[in-house]
């Protein structure tokens, strides 16, 4: 999909930035090409292709029958109208992206303070935060999960248990997966605890970069640091802050593992699923590949949709 | 894409830049140091806390994490639920598994992003710009939006259940951003490099192996770690095409184990302990590997 439309919007630079590449030439130009082999072909197999299917299973009736071999009948847009009309749907759409905004937005606001922290405080401070940081970030999902699972455990986990000796007394026992709020709470903790360090680390590296001498200009100057991170510090990490959001965006839409995982524990599916526990449901569970593949055509479209400007930047980065 | 595998972007993107030198202080600053710092142990002790839980869970008898209040310090700590998780005999299998799958990723990934990386860092040709964008907006798509027709394409060619079958998914996963990373490799190792062993009377292979080889191989490393993490960690595509049970990776695995143990009054203990035997190599080559990530092998081989 990407392929089709990248070429015509870059074809004009291309050939205005072709004598600055470092590159050389050969005078067989099939090489290349027979490099590339290899990488287009899985690319074809395991990505192309599906996609294909998917838009043409999308476009078709595609359930239980045709799973028996009755004919797929073409139905157009019928199911992509049906994101749309579908109340089911529609509110698995809207909570995935209110989900994701949510968390990414957090995770961020968490990450850019604890960079700064990492900047403001001693080595050794500095060392503790970076370590507990890369053990969270290095701990494979299904493990965290499983972990925060038996922290939050109603009856024995941790979490109740120091609620309940602080005074909360109505945590004793409580349930936390039980109420779809309380659930995504869970999961949006999970979630934000994992994607912190990788924000935090890229906005560290990124602040490193921000020259001391003008942050004690500016101190000098009488700036509050309040002021010195707005105008100064902020402007200046900007780039690298776009990027990580954008990246956690992206992240948080497609979440699954998480949320199925916690489903297992005990969340209601129906009212917890978010778009990638839907469509395993619809597609693996109830065999309606329709649906599922219209619905899989509308995280594709969005995910690249938001990945337009990122690709963008990268591409801008590596010809400078 | 998982967030461990973001550390590799991260240290393939960003380079490590010393920290800036020390900074005045006044007694006013000093005290906010102070508060700082203390804010500071409280983030990490929050951050490491579900961690040090795992392994410290792990390695007390379910008995005493069930009963009275939960005990901070494992005194007393025996590997005893670890002996009972491998007595279970499906940890081996899953590994073997895990094991099979991680390394055919591995080595095809990086053999083919690194003839790709070749062809656009050393070439150029028509496509060659399509081609980076295609690669780049590839790694942006999510497993999430794939899995339903991989799940058929890979059942189409009687490959579910089966190594070959979850390694080609994989490995379509990982290769564009394994390209996009060895590009980078490849171009910073300058073709005059090659050119001056060749004048100095090497062939253009023997140039090649000697001189641009081994400077690419802490690219090799890294991409190679970033697709065995990929491989390892992986659970959405494993879900759909690996459904049966003896063909579990270790991240379906921990899952079943969990929900075994949950179908007769979870004993956390040992669910701890199966968590803690996927984890723990895991960050220890992750902390590992972390520091090794950013080499200046290359920097300053050309100069002036």
């Amino acid at each position: 999909m990407p392929r089709s439309t990248a070429p015509g919007r870059v074809a004009p630079t291309a050939t205005a930035t072709a004598g600055a590449a470092p590159v050389r030439r050969r005078r067989t130009p099939r090489v290349p090409y027979l490099l590339l082999i290899p990488t287009v072909a899985i690319l074809l197999l395991a990505l192309a292709y599906p996609i294909g299917w998917q838009i043409y299973t999308a476009l078709h009736e595609y359930g239980l029958k045709q799973q028996f071999g009755a004919p797929a009948e073409f139905v157009g847009l019928h199911n992509f109208v049906r994101l749309f009309t579908d109340s089911e749907l529609w509110t698995v759409i809207v909570r995935s992206l209110v989900f994701c905004l949510v968390n990414a937005l957090l995770t961020v606001v968490l990450g850019v303070a604890v960079a700064l922290l990492m900047r403001a405080v001693h080595t050794a401070v500095r060392l503790f935060v970076q370590i507990a940081m890369l053990l969270a970030w290095a701990m494979p999902v299904v493990a965290a999960v499983t972990v925060w699972r038996w922290l939050f455990d109603y009856r024995r986990g941790a979490i109740n248990y120091v609620l309940t000796q602080l005074g909360f007394d109505q945590f004793e026992g409580h349930s936390w997966l039980e109420q779809p709020m309380s659930f995504f709470f869970v999961a949006t903790v999970i979630i934000v605890w994992m994607s912190v360090p990788f924000v935090a680390f890229s906005v560290y590296a990124g602040l490193t970069q921000v020259p001391e001498e003008v942050l004690e200009a500016s101190a000098i100057d009488g700036a509050s640091p309040w002021q010195r991170f707005w105008s100064i510090i902020l402007p200046m990490v900007r780039p690298v802050l776009s990027i990580v959001l954008l990246l956690q965006v992206i992240w948080d839409l497609r979440v699954f593992a998480q949320i199925r995982l916690l489903q297992d524990a005990g969340g209601t599916p129906s009212k917890t699923n978010l778009l990638g526990t839907y469509i395993y449901q619809v597609g693996i569970g109830a065999g309606d590949f329709g649906t599922a593949s219209a619905v899989s055509i509308f995280v594709l479209v969005l995910t690249i949709a938001i990945s337009w400007w990122y690709v963008r930047t990268l591409v801008r980065e590596d010809e400078s | 894409m998982s967030h461990v595998a973001a550390a590799e972007r991260v240290a393939a993107t960003t380079p490590a830049v010393a920290r800036p030198g020390s900074r005045r202080r006044s007694p006013g600053r000093r005290t906010a140091r102070w508060v700082l710092g203390i804010v500071g142990v409280v983030v990490g002790l929050v951050w490491i806390f579900p961690v040090y839980w795992m392994v410290s869970s792990s390695l007390l008898p379910n008995v005493r994490l069930t009963s009275g209040a939960p005990e901070f310090f494992p005194t007393g700590a025996s590997l005893k639920n670890y002996r009972s998780v491998l007595d279970t005999g499906t940890f081996v299998p899953a590994l073997r598994m895990s094991l099979a799958v991680t390394f055919l990723t591995i080595v095809v990934t990086l053999a083919f992003a690194f003839l790709a990386a070749l062809a656009i860092s050393r070439y150029r040709f028509k496509g060659r710009r399509s081609f980076v964008l295609a690669v780049l907006f590839i790694q942006m798509l999510p497993a999430e939006g794939l899995f339903i027709a991989q799940y058929k394409l890979i059942g189409s060619l009687n490959l579910l259940n089966t190594v070959i079958g979850v390694s080609i998914v994989y490995v379509a996963a990982v290769v564009p951003f394994t390209v996009w990373m060895l590009r980078g490799f490849v171009a910073g190792v300058p073709a005059e490099l090659e050119e001056a062993a060749m004048v100095d009377g090497l062939s253009r292979t023997k140039a090649f192996l000697r001189i641009t080889f081994p400077l690419l191989a802490p690219g090799l490393v890294a991409s190679g770690v970033y697709a065995f993490l990929q491989a390892w960690n992986e659970f959405t595509v494993a879900l759909v095409v690996l459904q049966s049970d003896d063909a579990k990776t270790l991240p379906l695995w921990l899952r079943q184990f969990v929900q075994v143990s949950a179908s007769k009054d979870i004993d956390w203990g040992q669910v701890m302990a199966a968590s803690s035997l996927i984890a723990v190599p895991v960050i220890v080559f992750f902390l590992f590997v972390q520091g090794r990530m950013t080499s200046g092998l290359v920097s300053g081989a050309v100069k002036g």
